[in-house]
């Protein structure tokens, strides 16, 4: 539009105000990208797991290890693809908490087979069945702790000790394994040890499955299969709760507390004083140029054209902070991501976020501009002219 | 020969709080085509609202005001605005240019409320800024300029639309001697070779002479028409 | 002195007539201060029921090398041999102060609602020491838990953060019904988020022999070291001894660390818009001054006063914004009680605590951004050329 220039080089009428006030929005919108961030990650949208599996736990805790006795019956559960089962190994890496990993005691023939969107190279799945202490490893933890085909890792269980009751395992990397498809597989942080090396060093607990992982034939079916399931294991001694991965995963979050109100309420807040901020500097900014809009009715612009250029004015402001803090939040997010060192899921900024934050910027530009573009439209030009 | 502009009976008066306070009285005056008027008086006489009444910036009291056959007073503030943006050009005594648009820029306001393409635009500002001699500064701030030449952005910025009234409110008033005999010269090419009718409030008899009319306010009421 | 004294105070007097703009820095570091606060005193708060949990002088006893007493596991065998270990205390009847306790995973629900979530809750079974040990847990409503009954106390926490716990309720789990036939107080500590019954009851109930972990009375506070030695002599035990307190403060890593760096992040972000936002509004303040200032400054005055007085506006502006956002965390958040995972992977209730140090920390924070948004601005002011601003009138 050709009133784009006039609107551009308004705003920059006072340099130092307009990059304060930039850098502000800026601020506000990146945090608003961020806590959109962790929100999603903690109310379960992030979690990339699709459908087809379902996770069959001890009813009362997943911290209850099922028997393995009960994998044959799973499998004939009419709709079962087939079935893996996975125990937790609770390993610390180096002695450090901060390099914390999932480590997951499982069947290698049982793992592969559930999880074909995770692809390994036959010769290094070979390496895994065969040796004692091979385990595989994601791409991501790879990367993060650098590590290759053949080191070996030292890993302190700190759940499981070994007979002579020393808990320092030691494992082999025999294989990396990769997504079949972009993205496709979700547990690229994770590390995947031998079950029966595991099971048969452990000082007790043998024989323990963990927990059970279905992978379904029909995602439509999970709820159906899932009570199947249960059913069979109704009032015996290994009452199962089986639901989604999803759900699995869902539901370990939602222990961690009302953490949505409380980053909704820091939001809050944020916003209120981005407002109040914003709303002085335009005020401010159409003060002082009473004189200039003044000068722009006297020459033929109307009250409205006015009105138009300062709301304008403020919606551009807050579109261009809300932008830039908005990319510098995604920016944030992926650098997080790859950066080595720290295990951070990748957060994608999904289209609701991007809504939402657009939202935001219209209605800040309507809530600031509205007053001053009022005292715009006001203005008398004879008043202002002779500085009254 | 019917006068361009025409006040019949004119009164001004502000309300200020409770109070009223009358500046014209049922004034009456005519101003032909291609004139250059200089208004004087002393300051609190009214020449400034004159000068808005006739630009169509405020509305009188009473009375009526008639621009090139069209009565102003009777029009509503959208439609005077408009009427503004194709009849009328200011120039201020403080130039009034915005600070952070370039000459050619502050020129072109006026033509961005017309219909005119972008090509147009251009054509018709860089013909002003010729006619005012500063086609060399045209990408410049008004920070930029000296005094003269802004006020000469100004003029151009008056000009530009075509209107058919000038109206100057002290267009001298902040220049020295020989930059405001310059800017005066300029009028008086304006309203003698292009046929621009000038209205111009001034303090200052100098300037006042290079009209071709002079009229004296004194407390709302004309005292005395001279012909220069 | 006295110059500056009188030129900040005529500041002061003309901040009327920037009101609004004065309100946008109060305001706005109020918002930053409360929310820092708030956050903080979440970790405060899981940090001291955690740490106000267990004493000095009673000693923890694990399994070697485990996280936490979910983990830990003390087999039959073991238990009598370490009730008669060096260092513990005996009662007037001269059995050992110790107590074999036994942690078991129950599920309760959280939150009303047609969804309300699944958690895991801790049931401890505790053998009589344990509850003599304890001076701290006072039942509150109904009775002890009898022997050989299904039956247990509730911890008042537990009453009010998960669903069905009350006086004779019955809680289902693990399939097998339980009684609630008591709640117990236990000064706000972790373990009111829990829930009681005797130790033999929950084996039989449960399949489970031994103990998940100990709890020993020590006969004073040097007796840890005696127990250490004892345990580490033995080869038969692989145990870590711990003072009770030592280990439960240990169980607040996780949490306050995660909380730690969200509450950094939002710090930051939001104390560099503050200051940003302080900035703009005191260069705003500075401008509406400008002919005021240059005035004096022709006058005679030198920079100093002009500096202290636009400082002095800026620090107090933001000290009562900041008092604004301290209070009203106080009054909005603290005592709010949630509860959250806590390392045994069961619900630990707490409530947010905000502290005077977190106070102060907040008002410091206000100072210090009241100091930078103000100083830049006001040197400003006082170098700006005297003729220019006087010529803007």
């Amino acid at each position: 539009m050709k009133f784009f220039g006039l609107v551009w080089a308004m705003l920059w009428r006072s340099r130092a105000r307009t990059w304060l006030t930039l850098a502000s929005l800026v601020t506000a919108f990146l945090l608003l990208g961020l806590i959109q961030a962790a929100n999603s990650l903690f109310s379960g949208e992030q979690i990339n797991l699709s459908a087809p599996i379902l996770i069959t736990q001890a009813r009362v805790s997943f911290t209850s290890p099922l028997p393995m006795r009960l994998l044959p019956q799973v499998e004939a559960v009419p709709g079962v693809a087939s079935v893996s089962h996975s125990q937790f190994f609770g390993g610390i890496y180096q002695d450090d908490p901060r390099n914390f990993f999932p480590q997951f005691a499982v069947n290698p023939e049982r793992w592969v087979r559930t999880f074909p969107e995770c692809v390994l190279p036959p010769d290094q799945e070979q390496a895994w069945r065969t040796t004692r202490t091979g385990a595989i490893i994601g791409p991501q933890l790879a990367q993060r702790f650098g590590w290759k085909v053949g080191d070996k890792v030292p890993l302190k269980s700190q759940i499981w000790p070994l007979k002579d009751g020393s808990r320092a395992w030691t494992f082999d990397i025999v294989g990396i394994f990769g997504s079949k498809v972009a993205d496709s597989c979700a547990r690229v942080g994770n590390m995947y040890l031998n079950y029966a090396y595991f099971d048969e060093a452990r000082q007790f607990g043998n024989g323990g499955a963990g927990i059970i992982v279905v992978r379904i034939a029909n995602p439509d079916d999970a709820e159906a299969v899932g009570r199947t399931i249960d059913a069979m294991f109704e009032n015996s001694a290994d009452e199962t709760k089986t639901q989604t991965e999803k759900d699995f995963s869902l539901n370990f979050v939602r222990q961690l507390g009302n953490l949505k109100l409380i980053l909704y309420s820091i939001l809050g807040a944020v916003f209120f004083a981005i407002l109040m901020l914003t709303g002085n500097t335009m005020l401010q900014a159409v003060q002082d140029r009473i004189p200039e809009l003044a000068v722009l009715k006297t020459i033929g612009f109307t009250d409205a054209h006015v009105l138009g250029l300062v709301l304008s004015e403020a919606l551009f402001l807050c579109v261009l902070g809300g932008l830039t803090g908005m990319l510098l939040s995604v920016a944030t997010m992926s650098a997080l991501a790859n950066a080595p060192g720290i295990a951070f899921p990748p957060i994608n900024a999904n289209l609701q976020v991007w809504l939402f934050a657009l939202g935001a910027m219209l209605l800040l530009s309507l809530a600031v501009g509205v007053w001053p573009a009022l005292r715009a439209w006001r203005l008398s030009i004879v008043d202002a002219l002779a500085g009254r | 020969m019917t006068a361009l502009v025409s006040l019949k009976g004119v009164s001004k008066t502000y309300t200020r709080g409770k109070q009223a306070v009358p500046v014209l009285e049922k004034l009456d005056l005519d101003i032909a085509k291609g004139d250059f008027l200089a208004l004087m008086g002393p300051s609190g006489s009214g020449k400034t609202t004159l000068l808005n009444l006739i630009g169509g910036l405020d509305r009188p009291t009473a009375g009526s005001v008639t621009v090139d056959n069209a009565r102003i007073d009777q029009m509503s503030g959208g439609q005077l605005a408009q009427w503004r943006s194709r009849h009328v050009g200011f120039v201020f005594q403080f130039y009034n240019l915005l600070p952070v648009l370039t000459a050619e820029k502050n020129v072109e306001l006026p033509l961005l409320l017309t219909s005119l393409n972008k090509a147009q635009r251009q054509k018709h500002v860089e013909t002003a800024l010729e006619i005012v001699g500063l086609r060399d500064r045209a990408k410049h701030k008004p920070s930029e300029l000296s005094g003269g030449q802004a006020q000469r952005v100004a003029i151009a910025r008056a000009l530009v639309a075509d209107p058919t009234l000038l109206v100057c409110d002290e267009p001298t008033g902040d220049l020295d001697r020989k930059t405001a005999d310059e800017i005066l010269n300029l009028l008086q090419v304006l309203n003698k070779q292009h046929g621009k009718t000038i209205i111009m409030v001034t303090h200052d008899q100098k300037a006042a002479d290079f009209a071709t009319h002079e009229l004296h306010l004194d407390k709302g009421v004309l005292v005395e028409q001279s012909a220069a | 002195m006295q110059t500056i004294l009188a030129i900040t105070l005529m500041n002061f007097r003309s901040i009327g007539n920037r009101i609004g703009t004065s309100m946008v820095i109060v305001v706005g570091i109020a918002c930053v201060v409360g929310v820092l606060i708030g956050m903080l005193s979440m970790s405060k708060g899981f940090e001291k029921t955690l740490k106000g949990t267990g004493t000095d002088d009673r000693a923890l006893l694990l399994s070697a090398g485990v996280l936490s007493e979910l983990s830990s596991g003390i087999g039959p065998d073991t238990l009598p041999l370490v009730r008669s270990l060096p260092g513990i205390k005996r009662d007037a009847a001269g059995q050992p102060l110790a107590s074999g306790e036994i942690m078991v995973i129950t599920e309760l629900k959280k939150g009303a609602g047609p969804r309300p979530a699944s958690v895991n809750v801790a049931l401890r079974g505790v053998e009589p020491a344990g509850l003599a040990m304890r001076p701290e847990v006072k039942l509150v409503e109904g009775r002890l838990f009898q022997s050989g009954l299904n039956e247990l106390i509730a911890g008042r926490q537990a009453t009010q953060q998960f669903e069905g716990v009350a006086v004779g309720n019955q809680l289902h789990f693990r399939g097998s019904t339980w009684t609630v036939v008591g709640i117990f107080d236990s000064a706000g500590d972790a373990h009111e988020s829990e829930l009681w019954t005797d130790a033999n009851t929950a084996r039989n109930a449960f399949g489970r022999t031994g103990a998940s972990s100990m709890l020993v009375q020590l006969e004073s506070a040097a007796s840890l070291q005696t127990l250490k030695d004892a345990v580490t002599a033995d080869p038969r035990f692989r145990l870590d001894v711990t003072t009770e307190r030592a280990y439960f403060t240990s169980q607040t890593q996780n949490f306050t660390r995660q909380i730690g760096i969200l509450t950094t992040v939002v710090a930051v972000l939001m104390a560099f818009g503050a200051v940003f936002g302080a900035l703009n509004t005191m260069y705003s303040a500075v401008a509406t001054r400008r002919v005021e200032i240059a005035t004096l400054r022709a006058i005679g005055f030198g920079g100093l006063p002009v500096v202290v007085s636009v400082l002095a506006e800026a620090v107090v502006l933001a000290v009562a914004g900041g008092a604004l956002g301290a209070a009203a965390s106080y009054l909005l958040v603290n005592g709010m009680t949630v509860s959250t995972l806590g390392q045994n992977f069961t619900q630990v209730a707490f409530s947010f605590a905000v502290t005077p140090d977190l106070l102060v920390r907040g008002m410091t924070w206000s100072v210090a951004i009241g100091f930078i948004g103000g100083l830049f601005p006001a040197v400003r002011a006082a170098r700006l050329p005297i003729v220019e601003a006087l010529r803007a009138a």
